[in-house]
């Protein structure tokens, strides 16, 4: 496995998805002779994993199965040790797309966090394209380093510890994308610029607070930076349910209750069950709560001019 | 390639670019000495070649480009402003300047930045009004006077901007950052091997090749005649990219899947088509196929201004060979009908190679949007997709999504479906004036994604991680079944 290939069988090394249903799964590294607890029971690598097909039901020692996944960076967001607060899938793909990354791209990010996000670039760059990552935080820099490598993405990488607004990205002129996920961007806007090739690149930061785009959008006009743009982005999730609704009794003086049941059908909505007063369909239900909000996207264009 | 060191940095001759004005892009092929009408201004764009994409070009009278340099700051003199409106009467007479003196102005040849400026002298509540009234005023003159375009690369950002803006009934109302969790979700990257059915006039194709960079393979499933590619060919892709670019008709997938698919039944080109196909014999396919590039053609022109009409199959972006082949084709002489068997084998064969790709079963995603019906397509095509791997349907409904996710709860063999939707909202951010803009877009389209895992097919139904109700009627299957036959 790599988090930049595909594979179809699980090698020692590997880190896979232990997938045990319904959201619920955790990510493993396989080893011979380890073994992995579920609620299911022990799944022993040696025997369990190693050599099976990425996408099979392993199963557990107390009968119950799991899926093993191979790792994807949407799935490393949902399962990541977090060392501090995490960019989701939502608004990486947001940026991916608003940064114009593919294969090729140079990239600067900072901070690196989690490396939630940077792994999302890593995959969209590769084989060709370089990420930058600054973390200010020794420890958080040395732990995303130690996971690239087990990822067999550190070709992919660099990863600095500096404080990037002071110091930079440590890069100048390379880069065709710069993201900021820091709390106090616009004393990074001049590094970021300098850091963009010379004839120009896009560049994103990440904020929680209104006052912080405010005073990042002041400095990216300061620097020239164009195409000055604020975006938010909210995931809605539905679960997909069968609903019955009864059917009022009215009394039963003017015969039957007519519903057009062939027609609602072709609604996609089924009704059943009249004689016993009740009607159902399948539903799309918001979930009873939902993330109102990670941050504001703040993109902008330097251009040569 | 003869490329320099940063290919693609400078505008060429026979270039896809975007033109930009403010919010609003038109995706035109850069000819020498052909007016290009943008935003009720006409140009030329002769003078861009050359210029690094990115740069700003004012228009003048005679519809030539001037690069345009920075801006120079044109409102700092005598900063004079009032506190509140209280004493602004609207009166209708506050411009002193007429309609016919602005025409003579505009006439004349004045530059935009001078005529807001004159239009600024002779408002006589201007001074009057706030800070931000007066920001507002000068905004709103220099959108309608300065005539100012900017040549931009076209990216997936850009064209699905544009098409969402446009022409959002071609791309079946998918909005930008649908698309963009799409490409996500389906784990697009350089090495895969996707599976793309759409019929967003190639926009989605165009977005996976610029994500997959000309690695890997992309086998695009197409309904009717051939691939619709309008958009694609707006992305400017070198050559190369399209060297791994199958496409396989829907028609045949069936047959494919059942095993009674051989090369013998392929559609050939649409004129000698076999009757197979239930759209009857070649030449009312031609005539269909024609009439759906005229089509093409004229829905094209709005978004993309360009000779460069779409041809079916392995003619897309050849320009040269484009031309060839029409102007054969009005000759109607016998050079033509040997190219059309030369072509016509190169598209068995390249039919029969896809259909070997198909075959083995191990596509790294699916990615399905269009105005079809997504369960019979994701229950079909699914099949050729390996193990773990994402895929991702978009329907601008949620209905259709519900009855999808049901059935493939059903089939078993996946995971971790979630359906699901985003909302996006713009910011004004300026100072003490920030908050959302007025208009949001109301729906962008929604998407069912998963992943697939092995199907044992001994007890499919245990397969299924949580017991699921089945309680569909009677009629809704059979419905189903005769789509899926």
């Amino acid at each position: 496995m790599s988090f930049v290939e595909y594979e179809d069988t699980i090698k020692d090394g590997d880190t896979a998805i232990v997938f045990l249903g319904h959201e619920s799964m955790f990510p493993v590294k396989v080893q011979h002779g380890n073994k992995t607890q579920t609620k299911y029971g022990v799944i022993r690598h040696s025997t369990d994993l190693i050599g099976k097909r990425y996408g099979s039901k392993v199963i557990c020692s107390k009968g119950g199965w799991v899926f093993i996944l191979h790792p994807t960076p949407e799935l490393w967001t949902m399962n990541l040790p977090h060392r501090t607060q995490i960019l989701y899938s939502t608004d990486i793909s947001l940026i991916t797309m608003m940064l114009e990354l593919k294969p090729g791209s140079i990239v600067c990010e900072s901070g690196t966090g989690s490396g939630s996000l940077s792994h999302a670039i890593i995959r969209t760059v590769a084989p060709t394209g370089h990420l930058y990552t600054v973390e200010f935080h020794q420890q958080r820099a040395e732990k995303a380093k130690e996971e690239f490598k087990e990822h067999k993405v550190e070709h992919l990488v660099t990863v600095k510890n500096q404080d990037v607004c002071k110091n930079g990205f440590g890069v100048s002129n390379v880069a065709d994308a710069v993201f900021l996920d820091i709390p106090s961007p616009w004393e990074a806007i001049g590094h970021a610029k300098s850091a963009l090739k010379i004839e120009g690149g896009r560049i994103c930061s990440f904020s929680p607070c209104i006052e912080q785009v405010q005073r990042t959008c002041l400095a990216m006009e300061e620097h020239g930076f164009t195409e000055i743009n604020t975006l938010e982005i909210l995931l809605r999730v539905y679960n997909v349910r069968t609903i019955s609704l009864q059917i009022p009794d009215l009394g039963k003086a003017t015969g039957d209750i007519e519903f057009d049941s062939s027609n609602q059908s072709n609604q996609g909505i089924l009704y059943g069950n009249l004689q016993q007063g009740n009607a159902q369909f399948k539903s799309g239900v918001p979930l009873r709560e939902m993330v109102g909000h990670t941050g504001y996207l703040t993109f902008a264009t330097k251009s040569l001019f | 390639m003869e490329e320099s060191a940063r290919p693609g940095l400078r505008i060429r001759e026979g270039d896809c670019a975007v033109l930009k004005r403010d919010e609003v892009f038109k995706a035109v092929a850069v000819m020498r000495r052909r007016k290009v009408i943008f935003e009720k201004q006409w140009f030329y764009l002769d003078n861009a070649i050359g210029h690094i994409y990115g740069t700003t070009f004012e228009v003048s009278s005679g519809g030539s480009l001037q690069p345009k340099k920075k801006m120079e700051e044109t409102t700092t003199e005598t900063k004079e402003a009032g506190t509140d409106n209280r004493n602004i009467v609207d009166d209708g007479k506050s411009q002193k300047l007429t309609h016919d003196d602005i025409k003579a102005l505009k006439d004349q040849g004045i530059k935009g930045q001078e005529i807001v400026q004159q239009l600024i002298e002779n408002s006589t509540t201007f001074r009057d009004k706030t800070e931000f009234a007066q920001d507002k005023y000068i905004k709103k003159k220099k959108k309608k006077y300065e005539a100012v375009i900017t040549i931009v690369k076209p990216s997936t950002r850009i064209l699905s901007t544009m098409y969402y803006a446009r022409e959002p009934g071609k791309i079946n109302h998918l909005r930008y950052d649908t698309l963009a969790q799409m490409l996500t979700l389906g784990n697009i990257r350089a090495g895969n091997k996707m599976i793309v059915m759409e019929t967003c006039a190639g926009l989605i194709l165009g977005a996976v090749m610029e994500r997959m960079g000309g690695y890997g393979t992309i086998i695009q499933m197409y309904p009717g005649g051939g691939p619709v590619r309008a958009a694609t060919s707006c992305f400017g892709f070198p050559e190369s990219f399209f060297n791994s670019l199958y496409e396989f008709p829907l028609s045949k997938v069936n047959s494919l899947i059942s095993g009674t698919f051989s090369s013998e039944t392929l559609p050939s080109e649409p004129e000698d088509n076999v009757p197979v196909e239930e759209e009857s014999n070649g030449s009312l396919d031609e005539k269909q196929t024609l009439v759906q590039e005229t089509e093409e053609e004229s829905s094209t022109e709005a978004v993309m201004e360009s000779n460069e009409t779409e041809e079916q199959e392995q003619e897309t972006m050849d320009l040269t060979e484009d031309a060839k082949y029409k102007e054969s084709k009005e000759k109607g002489n016998k050079e033509n009908i040997r190219e059309k068997q030369r072509k016509q084998q190169e598209r068995r064969r390249k039919l029969v190679e896809t259909a070997a790709l198909l075959e083995e079963k191990n596509a790294d995603g699916l990615i399905v949007a269009s105005r079809f019906h997504p369960t019979p397509l994701l229950l079909s095509l699914l099949e050729f997709v390996a193990p773990s791997r994402p895929f991702v349907v978009y329907c601008q409904y949620k209905e259709p999504l519900l009855e999808c996710y049901t059935k493939l709860r059903e089939r078993g063999g996946v995971i971790n479906l979630k359906l699901s939707e985003t909302w996006l909202r713009n910011y004004q951010v300026l100072p003490d004036r920030s908050h959302p803009k007025l208009m949001m877009s109301g729906g962008g389209g929604y998407l069912l994604s998963g992943i697939t895992v092995t199907i044992e097919k001994v007890q499919s139904d245990a397969s299924s991680l949580e017991p699921q109700k089945t309680e569909e009627p009677t009629s809704k299957k059979r419905k189903l079944q005769e789509l899926h036959c």
